[in-house]
């Protein structure tokens, strides 16, 4: 139960935005106003669990599936796995759905996706401007940048300045296309496998696959 | 509803603000309405009623709260206006056991074999219409009336805009629609760039020649 919800944005601000932070999006809860939420969703889960709707112990397992059982580790697989065997490759480009469940991966939110491929001249990066659409079985639920306002606002008009922020910066050679997830169909991010990978085997690669760069903020580093 | 939650090409928020080493969820009670959302799809889904009671948040308090505030919201706002107070008790909620199942499953949004046949083909030139629906849509404001090219069909889909409302799936072809940042933000914007979105038939027309 974590009572702290001291988001401390740690993360790196630069450069490049015309507008200050707003200070309506400073969304740090303190205990209080945590209490209060606390007591309104008891309210709600007890309505619910009474009139048989729920269980509680269904409740649980639901929890503990989106915080521990799926995640980017699924989508690093699926990407490693990309990089190594050209068939699978074409498979996940033609029908990535049913190339992701061949590992096992699929269901809720990814019931029809989609895999991008980053090259050297095209940069892909995903979005859903009018909610938090996003491939749960093989990223997990998403981080909060990319359900807050900034982002959705803004990463369709101005990709780069966005990219620009989490250190990506794209030259004038690479077309960049973002991809806004209005409808059911779910985006993943093939990255461009790193420079001095070469001899490493799908689990090594797979550990170099972050979440970010399968969302295409980011692109991966060389490897030393 | 044009609401706030449609802010595609809004620049007035700031930077994109992260946290390290993020968790899942931040408090209890995050967890239980995401769970409680999720369990409880039979009686106050489809999802688009869920995006569509999200979206008919006070503007403002949208903006100030955080995002399971929303689903919070919306869970209340559902739950009110489906009678739930006043339901019989159901003797047989879903199992513990049956929830990774569920998960597994998933609901797939696409009809095979219903609904009108495409009208657009892999690069036919369209508009996004210049709709304006009271209620809920999936067309964003910033593609309405401009001119892109269909990149994919995506088969045939349940359509939000009557489903939210109880009022039929009325499932429709969806295209992938490719627009040139230049039609969509103006000369400004880099002519190598694009934007992709999901956009069923309802949504577009042929565009002029």
């Amino acid at each position: 139960m974590s009572e702290h919800h001291e988001h401390d944005h740690a993360g790196a601000h630069a450069h490049g935005h015309g507008a200050p932070r707003n200070p309506y999006l400073d969304k740090r809860r303190n205990g209080e106003e945590t209490a209060v939420l606390e007591a309104r969703v008891k309210a709600i889960e007890a309505m619910l669990v009474d009139k048989g709707l729920v269980s509680t112990a269904a409740l649980d397992r639901m929890v503990e599936i989106y915080e521990h059982d799926l995640g980017p580790m699924n989508g690093a697989r699926v990407v490693a796995k990309a990089w190594t065997d050209p068939a699978y490759k074409a498979r996940l480009l033609e029908d990535a759905t049913a190339a992701i469940r061949e590992l096992g991966f699929g269901g809720l939110q990814g019931e029809h996706l989609v895999v991008v491929e980053n090259t050297p001249t095209v940069h892909n990066v995903v979005v859903c401007t009018l909610c938090s659409c996003y491939p749960w079985p093989v990223l997990g639920l998403p981080p909060s940048w990319y359900k807050e306002a900034p982002y959705r606002s803004r990463v369709v008009i101005d990709p780069r300045g966005v990219l620009a922020e989490f250190g990506t910066t794209l030259g004038d050679e690479v077309e960049v296309r973002v991809w806004d997830s209005s409808a059911e169909m779910r985006y993943l991010v093939l990255p461009e496998r790193p420079a001095g990978s070469e001899g490493l085997a799908e689990d090594a690669l797979a550990a170099l696959v972050t979440r970010d760069a399968m969302i295409g903020v980011t692109r991966l580093p060389a490897v030393a | 509803m044009n609401g706030i939650h449609d802010m595609g090409g809004l620049t007035c928020f700031g930077p994109v603000l992260r946290e390290e080493n993020e968790p899942v969820f931040h408090a209890d009670w995050e967890r239980r309405v995401f769970a409680l959302m999720m369990l409880t799809g039979g009686v106050l889904g489809p999802v688009d009623s869920y995006r569509y009671a999200i979206e008919r948040m006070d503007p403002a308090k949208y903006l100030e709260t955080t995002y399971y505030e929303h689903w919070l919201a919306a869970l209340q706002t559902l739950v009110v206006e489906r009678g739930v107070a006043d339901m019989e008790k159901n003797e047989r909620p879903l199992a513990a056991e049956l929830v990774d199942a569920v998960v597994a499953g998933g609901v797939p949004a696409t009809r095979a074999g219903e609904g009108p046949a495409p009208r657009f083909a892999v690069g036919d030139a369209v508009v996004a219409k210049n709709l304006n629906p009271s209620g809920h849509t999936r067309l964003p404001r910033y593609v309405r009336g401009r001119r892109g090219t269909i990149a994919a069909l995506q088969g045939t889909h349940v359509f939000p805009d009557t489903a939210a409302h109880h009022a039929g799936e009325h499932p429709q072809p969806l295209y992938s629609v490719r627009f040139s940042a230049r039609e969509l933000w103006g000369p400004e914007a880099r002519a190598s760039d694009c934007l992709y979105i999901d956009l069923w038939d309802s949504y577009l027309e042929a565009a002029p020649r």
